[in-house]
């Protein structure tokens, strides 16, 4: 079943020194339970065309059609609810001055989910779900190491059961130990809930581990998309070529056991 | 608690920042019972000890019409910090407000506010209090009026730069994709990241408030005789400097003592509360 489709999609932003085509006209469409990685350099618009499905952002020209609805750039709270945010950056994307667990209620309280007394025991369980015990819930983000706290945001994403996670290089920031348990937590809760990921990276190795599909984005436009398979054995538009050979690789032995070591839990 | 008591302990400034005001302030509370002379803070003459410079009767001397200049400096604190804490309750809610919707929100709300408050700050502060209280009656409502008018945009520009680095942090996107309201992102997530900066700049502004207040009315423009006041009791001694001297030195101290104080706990507390400026 296709969750997400999206047709014709641009977005150009006008600036004092004529406009910039940050996406333009893509197309492309993700299914119930999918993970669609988007790959492409800095300034690919990748960020951008995240920010349009999220409805933090209006389109240009072009529509975003979700559980077989258009969606409208005024999103109503179900809309919201439906597709969710991990951030890169967790340090920033917490609160400092509020604690874990005041986080995590937000979403519980925008949108109205479940008894105002049950609320912290949601809130609870949302933590424990991703593998941070619920009493920590009083501590401050300045209090939890690096992945820890993007369990957190993972935690507040799913806490209003969004069907689409949009994932803006969720890894990133971390360590590679890190990394590789939370691409771990992510593949699990994508199996028990049935999530489907929009994973925006440009790290090609966790794309090998975590991606059904891969689209490439350069200069605003897609340039080829295809499975992870396709993609990374037979890629056809010169600037994929471009970015998997760009992927430092001391020899093949040692990126194969790499691989190897982060899918294995 | 303990533990901040303990950090602005071993900052040896602050802690003098924080006794000197402890100081004024207790000053100020116990006035009516402290002072030798407690009838002295209203309209008494008593010429057989007028203008004498400090005596074991008098520790810093009487003025022309003979009243006890300590009893007097007492009294005025009550008059500074009062005005001061008026001033400091409503002037910098107000900025705050204004600073973070126009921070926070931007496009034309931000253009509106932000000119409004330029435009009130490009008039030099004392000069509008001087032009307000021109146009008003001298009195001490007035004097806070003024004060306030010229002080609410100085915390307008403060908060507003601080909402507009806040916007771009990570917790206010995240906000916003979950669609929380204007004024829970604004009061509930980006306020209490400003709020250190906010108290340490009306710590500070305690002082500042003081002198200006002092200035009007050392013009004239301020509080009004017989009630005594640090910069009305200065502008009066002045003219007889430098043969009675006591007149216009012990209030002048009187004023860089709370000044200084508040200063010093000020830059104490915006260490304490990591805030860089």
């Amino acid at each position: 079943m296709t969750l997400l489709t999206v047709k014709n999609l641009s977005k150009t932003f006008d600036t004092g020194r004529g406009p910039i085509h940050a996406v333009r006209d893509v197309s492309l469409s993700a299914g119930e339970g999918e993970c669609l990685a988007i790959v492409g350099e800095s300034g690919s618009g990748k960020t951008t065309f995240a920010n349009m499905l999220l409805g933090l952002l209006a389109a240009t020209s072009g529509e975003i059609i979700f559980d077989g609805k258009p969606l409208q750039p005024r999103r109503s709270a179900r809309d919201r609810q439906a597709i969710q945010l991990v951030q890169q950056n967790p340090l920033s994307s917490l609160n400092p001055k509020r604690t874990i667990g005041a986080s995590v209620r937000l979403v519980l309280d925008t949108h109205r989910i479940g008894d105002r007394a049950n609320r912290w025991k949601t809130v609870e369980r949302a933590l424990e779900a991703v593998g941070i015990p619920g009493d920590m819930r009083t501590r401050a983000p300045s209090s939890l190491s690096g992945g820890q706290r993007q369990r957190v945001g993972i935690a507040r994403a799913l806490a209003c059961h969004p069907r689409l996670l949009v994932l803006d290089e969720p890894t990133s920031a971390l360590d590679v130990l890190v990394q590789a348990r939370i691409l771990r937590l992510l593949n699990q809760l994508r199996e028990d809930r049935g999530l489907a990921y929009i994973f925006i990276t440009h790290d090609l190795a966790v794309v090998r581990n975590i991606a059904d599909r891969v689209a490439v984005f350069q200069s605003g436009k897609l340039v080829e998309l295809g499975t992870t398979e396709q993609i990374f054995s037979y890629p056809q538009d010169g600037y994929t070529r471009s970015l998997i050979g760009a992927v430092p690789v001391v020899d093949e032995n040692e990126l194969a056991l790499r691989n190897k070591l982060a899918v294995t839990p | 608690m303990i533990r901040t008591l303990r950090i602005v302990g071993q900052n040896p400034l602050s802690l003098l920042g924080l006794i000197l005001v402890a100081l004024v302030v207790l000053a100020a509370a116990l006035a009516p019972w402290i002072s030798p002379f407690p009838s002295h803070n209203g309209a008494v003459v008593d010429f057989v000890y007028a203008n004498q410079g400090p005596t074991a009767r008098n520790w810093m001397g009487t003025d022309l019409v003979g009243r006890d200049i300590l009893s007097r400096i007492l009294y005025a604190y009550q008059i500074s910090l009062f005005l001061s804490l008026v001033v400091l309750a409503i002037a910098p809610p107000v900025g705050t407000l204004v600073g973070l919707l126009a921070g926070y929100m931007g496009g034309w709300v931000e253009t509106i506010l932000m000119r409004i408050v330029d435009v009130f700050l490009s008039i030099p502060p004392l000069v509008l209090a001087i032009a307000m209280m021109g146009v008003l009656e001298p009195t001490l409502t007035n004097a806070m009026l003024a004060v306030t008018v010229m002080w609410w945009p100085w915390y307008a520009r403060l908060v507003y730069s601080l909402a507009r680095s806040e916007r771009e942090e990570g917790y206010v996107l995240a906000a916003e994709v979950i669609g929380a309201s204007t004024a829970h992102i604004t009061f509930r997530e980006i306020l209490p990241n400003c709020l250190p900066a906010i108290i340490t700049k009306m710590t500070l502004d305690m002082g500042f408030v003081i002198i200006i207040a002092s200035s009007l009315s050392f013009l004239g423009l301020g509080v009004q005789p017989p009630t005594p006041d640090l910069g009305s009791m200065v502008a009066e001694g002045a003219r007889y400097l430098p043969d009675s001297w006591w007149l216009t030195v012990f209030p002048g101290l009187a004023i860089l003592v709370a000044v200084f104080g508040f200063n010093l706990l000020g830059d104490g507390l915006r260490d304490l509360l990591g805030v860089d400026e």
